[in-house]
């Protein structure tokens, strides 16, 4: 943003202080989660730099802790990765099939009571989790399905959908339906169409959806406290427990690799958008 | 001619406008079944069971159930004076009875709770009743007002009165440090004890002025990241996206980091001498570690609606405005930031919303004086196991979230959330 030759000094000056707060807030942002990566390299037991790491000496530098993650003798983080994993997959492809197929419905104009119904869809991400948390946990507790996988899953679909359904929403109004109508004229049955038409067009927005409930899922830790039993420990669960406890920097090393998971998610989505942008028409 | 030849028919002779509405009806109902299964499951798994947090937090049924006769007897009590011979024989049987079910020590907590020295009055009377000591041929008001000096004090009595109903706002009134007096006034509990409304207006403060600061900080890079060219503005947009895809956990940890006595930040205030080194100040377990904190976390949720607003303004009308004669700063005022507001007031609802509900970053780097009513609840569902009463303090914050989130609906409209 250079400036233009005339600019008076008084604008100058203004122009320097907006660039300084931009710089500081970005870094603001960006630091924390720099901050974490050498401290996992760690030789030693502290969490705080060594002067050893001050001067960049190799021996301050160990993958130690990153062992200790995947061998460490007492560690749950196997099994809390293991759990994650499954209940995030399960829950997303929850999400991703009702949350399509509800977004269908809306973006209909024939579809009856659309406020009321999108604003009920969209409640589990409005509703502070803290609340979601204590109502799930009656209907789990009810349904005989707390400290189940189950019970888990469901919970989380819950919280998955709403993005779901705004993602493909969005996504669908910008949906030409006279595709599907083609399709029809050509004698294709509805679902034939859905899958064979509507669902490549809409698939960037799925995924990104998908996406979300993913990592909704995957980072979800609230209602997770209230549900799960030794047995369904996941990775939040643990860092919380974590956290509280004995700050380790075992816990630095799993955060680091959080850290490399969520760019790799970020990097699809960003690719997701675009290509979706890009479909609509919206970038030119 | 009639009115039924100027109709226009289909080519199966119905009329074209009752086929057109059936056809409409049918539309309908396609539209609705696809949205039916997610409607239902979360009507089943979530509407149903937030409705049962009211009727948890408001009922007191065990208690009509545990006495129903002396309830039914006390109907005609004006509640005045000790009531009448009916109402003591009364107790009488619903006492054997609980004693039977060994529910007789639920009973005098239940009553204690309502005043204070009914635990005793009701184990004398239970060791009267379990050696048969009460003959029932005699007057059995008599015979229990001897069995302690509070069976004979009329208060005792009031205050069984009072649990009859089956319904009570007793939790409510507990969140709001109020309780219901003697004379059914509401009355607030002395000043030492008033814990919750200090954690109310705490959970206020601390959304309020996150949002603030989000708002702060928020507005100059939104504005940067829509006006710079978009290969500067995607690189810098990574800045705000990784935050905002990476875990609330992580992100938590490494501000405990950054912000303990001998962590970076304080590293770096006395490197510039800002502080002394054996006098660093302590930045975590207090207020300034959650709003670090905090307003770290959901900065993203600012910027995102903001730049999305700002990205449709076009860089002539400012232009406009300052070959009109406005200064820049008078351009932008007058100009530019009045288009932004739509933007503003997604951001900063959407911020409040999630701050006033947050939990997991208090309850880490907040402390003692960082916790908010959501640690409460917590608390009060996993340790007291006061369930009704987590469940009262619930509906009051959802009560005040809702009222946000419909003025959030009246002013952007909820299909207007924009992710990422």
């Amino acid at each position: 943003m250079a400036l233009p030759k005339y600019t008076e000094t008084r604008y100058r000056i203004w122009h320097y202080f907006y660039i300084a707060i931009c710089t500081f807030v970005f870094i603001f942002l960006i630091a924390p989660l720099f901050v974490i990566f050498p401290l996992s390299f760690n030789a030693e037991e502290f969490l705080v730099f060594s002067e050893g790491m001050k001067n960049l000496d190799p021996d301050a530098f160990s993958l130690r802790w990153y062992k200790d993650m995947v061998y460490g003798t007492k560690n749950p983080w196997g099994l809390a990765a293991k759990n994650s994993f499954i209940i995030a997959i399960f829950a997303t492809l929850g999400s991703v099939i009702l949350g399509t197929v509800a977004a269908l419905g809306l973006s209909s104009r024939h579809m009856p009571f659309k406020g009321i119904i999108m604003a009920t869809l969209i409640s589990p991400m409005i509703v502070p989790l803290i609340i979601s948390g204590v109502a799930i946990f009656f209907f789990m507790a009810k349904a005989g399905l707390a400290a189940t996988h189950t019970g888990i899953v469901l919970a989380h679909i819950i919280l998955g959908t709403p993005f779901v359904v705004i993602t493909v929403t969005a996504t669908l109004s910008g949906f030409d339906h006279s595709v599907t109508r083609a399709a029809a004229s050509l004698g294709s049955n509805p679902v034939n169409t859905f899958m064979k038409v509507t669902l490549p067009l809409i698939l960037p927005g799925v995924i990104s959806g998908g996406l979300f409930a993913f990592v909704t899922s995957f980072d979800e830790v609230v209602v997770v406290l209230f549900l799960a039993g030794l047995e369904n420990t996941t990775i939040p669960i643990q860092m919380w427990t974590g956290l509280r406890e004995q700050l380790s920097p075992t816990i630095l090393a799993v955060a680091t690799c959080l850290i490399v998971l969520s760019t790799l998610i970020l990097i699809s989505a960003e690719l997701l958008r675009r290509r979706s942008e890009r479909l609509r028409g919206i970038n030119r | 001619m009639s009115s039924e030849t100027k109709q226009i028919l289909t080519t199966d002779g119905i009329p074209l406008e009752i086929s057109l509405k059936k056809a409409e009806r049918k539309n309908k109902i396609k539209a609705f079944l696809l949205v039916a299964p997610l409607l239902l499951f979360l009507i089943i798994t979530y509407i149903f069971p937030i409705g049962e947090m009211f009727t948890r937090s408001i009922d007191d049924k065990m208690i009509t159930n545990m006495l129903p006769k002396t309830f039914k007897s006390m109907e005609t009590w004006d509640g005045k004076e000790l009531p009448s011979e009916e109402v003591f024989a009364s107790f009488l049987s619903d006492f054997k009875i609980l004693v039977e079910k060994k529910e007789h020590g639920k009973l005098a907590q239940r009553l204690n709770k309502e005043k204070n020295g009914f635990n005793t009055i009701t184990k004398k009377l239970f060791r009267q009743v379990k050696r048969n000591k009460i003959d029932e041929t005699q007057s059995i008001k008599e015979q229990i007002m001897k069995v302690h000096k509070r069976w004979r004090n009329v208060e005792y009595w009031q205050a069984i009165k009072r649990t009859a109903p089956p319904y009570t706002s007793a939790k409510y009134l507990k969140a709001m440090d109020m309780y219901l007096n003697e004379d059914n006034k509401i009355t607030q509990v002395s000043e030492d004890r008033r814990i919750h409304r200090i954690l109310w207006l705490r959970t206020v403060e601390v959304a309020f002025f996150v949002t603030v600061f989000c708002f702060l900080m928020g507005y100059p890079i939104a504005h940067l990241l829509a006006t710079l060219p978009m290969k500067y503005s995607n690189l810098l947009m990574i800045c705000v996206l990784l935050p905002f895809w990476t875990s609330l956990l992580v992100r938590t940890a490494s501000w405990m980091i950054l912000l303990q006595q001998q962590g970076v930040v304080n590293d770096f205030f006395v490197m510039i001498g800002i502080v002394a080194d054996d006098n660093r100040p302590e930045m975590m377990y207090n207020k300034v570690g959650t709003y670090v904190a905090m307003t770290q976390i959901l900065l993203p949720f600012m910027v995102l609606p903001l730049y999305s607003v700002m990205k449709t303004i076009s860089p002539s009308l400012m232009r406009a405005g300052k070959s009109l004669g406005g200064t820049p700063f008078v351009a932008f005022w007058k100009v530019y930031f009045p288009l932004t507001i739509p933007g503003i007031g997604a951001g900063c609802l959407l911020v409040f919303i999630l701050a006033i509900g947050y939990y997991i970053t208090p309850a880490l780097v907040g402390g003692a004086s960082g916790t908010l009513i959501s640690n409460q609840i917590a608390y009060h569902m996993k340790t007291t196991l006061d369930w009704s009463f987590a469940s009262a303090m619930g509906l009051m914050l959802l009560g005040g979230v809702l009222v946000i989130y419909w003025l959030y609906n009246k002013l952007v409209g909820v299909d207007n959330i924009k992710l990422g």
